[in-house]
């Protein structure tokens, strides 16, 4: 199960490789505390996955465990092969200084760290590749300026152009529309159905449904558990909706040892 | 006239060539160590770091009395204790790194100070707080340049990791195997750096070298490689201007040559082009575009 991406940009013959993702009965969490609960399924090479629920749902949770920041609990997540860190994996915004002293150019070519390490020379052939993600993303012009010196949108597009030196078959995206307007977010989706296009995995965590159900073909929502895993159309119903927001409630202080994996392993046993 | 204050004396005496020898070692290297703490918002993890090599300066002391390489031994295994002690705390715990710090920081200097009193005297324990920047010896030379060529050079063979960790300590980690290691790496630097300079500065004073002269140079450029050359700089020449007044003045050296950097933020504060308060309070006429 292997799908080849070609050419991130014109001009690039390098191919991608992206991994197949399967999640076997994950639980992910904080504190003992379950945050995404007994998930099972499967991410195919290749899919635009989005990932919506509540708030309090998992949603980053689930990224970060498969961005191999966090270890799940419990279950296991399989990736074909791939690390977790081959995954290029952008975070929810804000946990950037911007005010570190960098220009646009430097910052989007640190995608280039994982390919050539921290003592590796860009060559011409980075420069290239940096120069034509930063007119991708639509900020040609501002090479030379500061990271603090850009907008909220600004900075958004310069971390879409940082992924794609980065140039991973897997792509993780933590809520990339939040607080940007709607022109960048048409031109970042543009990106993302790019991306799809050379066979690349995109899995993001949104809120936005409308936008899901007009660019994403395949939805998990998520509310600790999953409520529904499939096509969006199917997925994104009132019924499931409504059941996702009575299903996201607060900690119960008193929670009892969860002890569904013992049952099931009972009725397979029987 | 201006001869007698910042020449002669360098050359009459040779105290004073060696003060300023290891003064400028701790200078080079300690300014851009201090950008780095400036740029990660751990301004005042310098100052907890150099309480923190207390108890092994003290405990290096008490086995081999004044003895340089037993008191810089202790003081480098105290210092890297905390700092991989607190960094792993922070890391692996649900607690933030300046807390942890913290705690640890204030135990290591309590058992400092513990030891130093049941064993030692007060004379010893000024000696350890602020050093003496007029009596170094060539054992105490060898250290500090030495600890300063160590530290230029990693942080020019590792300058894009450094710059990448402060910025995006997630992304390097993911990015790179290295980027693991990256925090404590430059916690051991800035530990070394201390152990170095407490010979010549003292523990409390050493860290004034750091400090100052980087949050100066961040007041007058926004390019990060300027701001590191600048702050090296800028902590020379302090270090010479500091010690030519201590000598004209009779002053102790090392509290004279943190004065002399703390006059150079002061002027930076004031007129620095890049945040200075004329420049925020005052600013030049708004461009077109």
């Amino acid at each position: 199960m292997e799908a080849t991406a070609t050419a991130l940009m014109p001009g690039r013959s390098l191919s991608v490789r992206a991994a197949a993702i399967t999640l076997e009965n994950v639980t992910i969490g904080y504190d003992r505390r379950p945050a995404v609960h007994h998930l099972s399924g499967e991410i195919l090479p290749g899919e635009l996955l989005a990932i919506c629920g509540p708030n309090g749902g998992g949603k980053s949770t689930l990224l970060k465990a498969l961005a191999g920041l966090l270890q799940p609990m419990g279950g296991h997540i399989a990736r074909d092969g791939a690390k977790a860190r081959d995954f290029a994996y952008l975070p929810q915004a804000a946990q950037l200084d911007r005010t570190f002293p960098i220009s646009v150019q430097e910052f989007v070519a640190l995608g280039a760290l994982r390919r050539k390490g921290i003592f590796g020379r860009i060559d011409a052939a980075e420069t290239a590749s940096v120069e034509r993600a930063i007119a991708g993303v639509g900020l040609k012009g501002f090479e030379t300026h500061a990271l603090g010196q850009l907008s909220g949108g600004q900075l958004q597009r310069a971390l879409f152009a940082r992924l794609m030196v980065e140039d991973g078959g897997v792509i993780l995206l933590d809520e990339p529309f939040g607080a940007i307007d709607a022109a960048t977010t048409e031109d970042l989706l543009a990106l993302i159905a790019g991306w799809r296009a050379e066979g690349r995995t995109v899995v993001a965590a949104l809120h936005e449904l409308d936008l899901v159900r007009r660019a994403f073909p395949k939805t998990l929502l998520l509310s600790r558990e999953a409520i529904a895993w499939g096509a969006t159309g199917e997925v994104l119903t009132t019924k499931n909706l409504s059941l996702a927001r009575t299903m996201a409630k607060a900690h119960d202080a008193d929670a009892a040892y969860c002890h569904r994996d013992e049952t099931s392993e009972r009725a397979d046993a029987l | 006239m201006l001869y007698d204050i910042f020449v002669g004396p360098f050359l009459d005496y040779p105290f004073m060539r060696r003060a300023l020898v290891g003064a400028l070692a701790t200078a080079v290297a300690g300014g851009p160590l201090g950008v780095f703490l400036t740029l990660r918002r751990m301004a005042l993890a310098g100052d907890a770091l150099s309480h923190a090599i207390l108890p092994g300066v003290a405990i290096g002391f008490l086995v081999a009395g004044l003895s340089l390489p037993a008191m810089t031994l202790g003081g480098l295994a105290a210092g890297l204790v905390v700092a991989l002690a607190s960094g792993a705390a922070a890391r692996f715990s649900a607690q933030r790194e300046d807390a942890s710090l913290a705690a640890f920081y204030l135990v290591s200097l309590a058992l400092g100070v513990t030891i130093v009193s049941l064993k030692g005297s007060n004379v010893d324990l000024l000696h350890v707080l602020f050093g003496s920047a007029l009596a170094l010896d060539d054992t105490a030379l060898f250290l500090l340049a030495g600890s300063a060529s160590v530290t230029l050079f990693a942080l020019a063979a590792l300058y894009r990791a450094f710059a990448a960790d402060t910025l995006d300590p997630v992304f390097l980690r993911r990015a790179s195997p290295i980027g693991e290691y990256m925090p404590f790496l430059f916690l051991a630097l800035v530990v070394l750096n201390l152990v170095a300079g407490f010979q010549a500065l003292g523990t409390l004073l050493a860290v004034g070298l750091i400090m100052l002269p980087a949050a100066a140079a961040r007041l007058w450029t926004h390019d990060l490689t300027l701001t590191l050359l600048l702050a090296g700089g800028l902590g020379a020449l302090s270090a010479y201007a500091g010690l030519a007044l201590s000598f004209n003045a009779g002053a102790p050296a090392g509290p004279s040559i943190i004065l002399a950097a703390g006059a150079v933020y002061f002027i930076s504060l004031g007129f620095g082009r890049a945040g200075g308060l004329i420049n925020n309070l005052r600013p030049r006429r708004h461009l077109e575009g």
